[in-house]
């Protein structure tokens, strides 16, 4: 059975559909993204889940309730990590921890020792009585997670876990959602970076203006869509364009970005040939493979980060 | 709406208040004791150098049922009901905007079980709290210089929590409109001249009767009346409408406030 199962769900403010009618399931155990860009309905789709935002239409259940008329019991069994950290700036850490399962009703006795295994994990004991505002943001952002673990959620809701953070601590914090995911802790991940949807998720839908428009694993998603290969090339600004003209035939599909032409193509390295054979010298070229951003571009003919 | 309406009424009450004065003695305990000192200082300041200070030029004034009393007498009751007043005020307003603007506590808050009546009682019964330390270090000064002269004083300290009740609960269902610092700075606007007029330092006599019915129309005249005539134990037909006036205000703030809770957070 889902874990979450989302019905022709719609969410308007005023004549704006900020989700126009999707469906989905997440299943246990699962690790499921929604990717889009900013404004794609992904956070209204996830305070949907949490129950604090109340939808239009349409059916939506989180563990078989409804999360609007039981909010508190799905609550209980939610972890929420939201966009932007919340983190209570008048407590220590520690005491962030330990007020927040206070919250879920949780005995002090439990929560204290939780409160010192989540510390551990989110590799912050010896930050236990630092106040928040002195953490750098890879640190807060491990202590909202960790927060959002206290009550042992069987879903944990994760709203653009890495945005704003370093290369360095995004791999820390994506080296520790992966062993939640170990352990079978289902996640719902939002994200706009294509790379982390790669990485973090089993499954993904693609949504873009508050509708669903692909369903897969990233890699389904990449066959179905993309090739295997990509050659980007520049010409400079003011060239890309003009030169399309003379590509035509030599890739499966071309798409021209203001500062690069992408062609799509199953070697990349041949296409490259073709193009030089033409006559035309590329300022830079660069073979890669298929990712979700070219999953994107191809369903939305935009780039996923503007 | 396609919905049945019982739908946006449930779910809005955990039964977990305590959670939320957990933490907001915690954070007392943390770091707020400065305000609170401060915030009961002030009135005290008042005390000293209006009542004494002014008082010396004044002499005595026509109190409650035609008491004659000393100024300092006068005025010391007015200060405790507007002390109780500006602790609610101040965990109603400033807190409750900068834990909804900018450290989104309650957003934290209402993504665990907690539910927005569960947040709103929690954060009143703070204001309470405030209000009550404030009216029960202020009643001590009054006892220590001997101005209060009846048992009935120590009724101020649950009337002042009434009091803050009812600014605490309008207070914060005002707030839940305000985004920026410029509102904010409307509280002080109506504050302010409400504590100066409110027949808080000379007898509401002094004013034509226009203004008189106006001044009788706020809140806070009510109060000082009330804590006025309890101070000295004189009480007149009108001490239940004062008390009345409050039991409304307290219970309309708190539906308000609610309902205000419930659009902020259930969007």
């Amino acid at each position: 059975m889902s874990v979450i199962e989302a019905r022709a769900l719609v969410k308007s403010y005023g004549e704006l559909n900020a989700v126009d009618g999707i469906d989905f399931d997440v299943a246990p155990g699962e690790s499921f993204g929604l990717l889009g860009p900013n404004g794609a309905g992904k956070s209204t789709t996830m305070r949907m889940i949490g129950g604090t935002s109340l939808r239009t239409s349409g059916t939506l259940t989180v563990l078989g309730l409804d999360p609007e008329t039981h909010g508190p019991e799905v609550r209980a069994n939610l972890g929420v990590v939201p966009q932007q950290d919340n983190l209570d700036t008048e407590l220590r850490c520690r005491e962030n921890l330990i007020t927040y399962g206070r919250y879920f009703g949780l005995p002090r006795s439990y929560l204290r020792g939780r409160a010192d295994d989540l510390l551990a994990f989110a590799q912050l004991t010896d930050k236990a009585d630092e106040k928040v505002d002195n953490l750098s943001g890879g640190m807060k952002r491990r202590l909202t997670i960790a927060r959002g673990l206290i009550n042992e959620p069987r879903i944990l809701l994760l709203d653009e876990p890495t945005t704003g953070l370093d290369p360095q601590a995004r791999h820390i914090l994506w080296d520790r959602l992966f062993r939640l995911k170990e352990e079978g802790v289902t996640l719902v991940v939002t994200t706009h970076f294509m790379d982390e949807a790669e990485q973090l998720c089993d499954r993904l839908v693609v949504m873009d203006h508050g509708k669903i428009v692909a369903e897969g694993s990233p890699a389904q998603l990449i066959r179905r869509y993309s090739t295997r290969e990509v050659l980007e090339v520049r010409f400079g600004s003011d060239r890309n364009a003009a030169v399309v003209a003379q590509l035509d035939g030599v890739a499966e599909r071309i798409e021209v970005l203001p500062d690069r032409v992408l062609l799509y193509s199953a070697d990349g390295e041949a296409t490259l040939e073709q193009v030089t054979s033409r006559g035309l010298q590329p300022i830079t070229s660069l073979v890669r493979r298929s990712s979700l951003e070219d999953v994107f571009l191809r369903l939305t003919g935009r780039s996923l980060i503007d | 709406m396609s919905a049945p309406a019982s739908r946006t009424l449930s779910g809005l009450y955990a039964g977990n208040v305590r959670a939320v004065l957990e933490r907001g003695f915690k954070v007392i305990g943390n770091q707020n004791w400065t305000i609170v000192v401060s915030g009961f200082f002030e009135p005290v300041f008042y005390l000293l150098a209006m009542g004494y200070g002014l008082g010396g030029l004044v002499g005595t004034v026509t109190g409650p049922g035609g008491a004659e009393m000393s100024y300092v007498a006068f005025i010391a009751p007015a200060l405790l009901a507007t002390s109780a007043m500006n602790g609610a005020i101040y965990d109603s307003t400033w807190n409750v905007f900068f834990k909804m603007r900018f450290g989104r506590i309650y957003e934290a808050m209402l993504s665990t079980s907690l539910g927005p009546l569960d947040v709103a009682a929690g954060e009143i019964a703070m204001a309470l709290f405030r209000g009550l330390l404030y009216a029960c270090a202020f009643l001590g000064v009054m006892g220590v210089l001997g101005i209060a002269t009846s048992w009935w004083a120590l009724a101020m300290v649950p009337v002042a929590v009434l009091i803050a009740l009812g600014f605490a609960a309008v207070g914060m269902a005002v707030t839940s409109w305000f985004t920026t610092f410029q509102q904010m700075d409307l509280i002080n606007i109506v504050l302010l001249p409400m504590f100066l007029f409110s027949a808080t330092l000379f007898p509401i006599g002094v004013y034509p009767q226009a203004v008189q019915w106006f001044i009788q129309a706020l809140p806070l005249w009510h109060g000082v009346e009330l804590m006025r005539q309890l101070s000295i134990g004189a009480f007149t037909d009108a001490t239940w409408l004062h008390l009345g006036y409050f039991v409304v205000m307290s219970v309309a703030g708190v539906a308000f406030c609610t309902l205000r809770l419930r659009a902020l957070f259930l969007r």
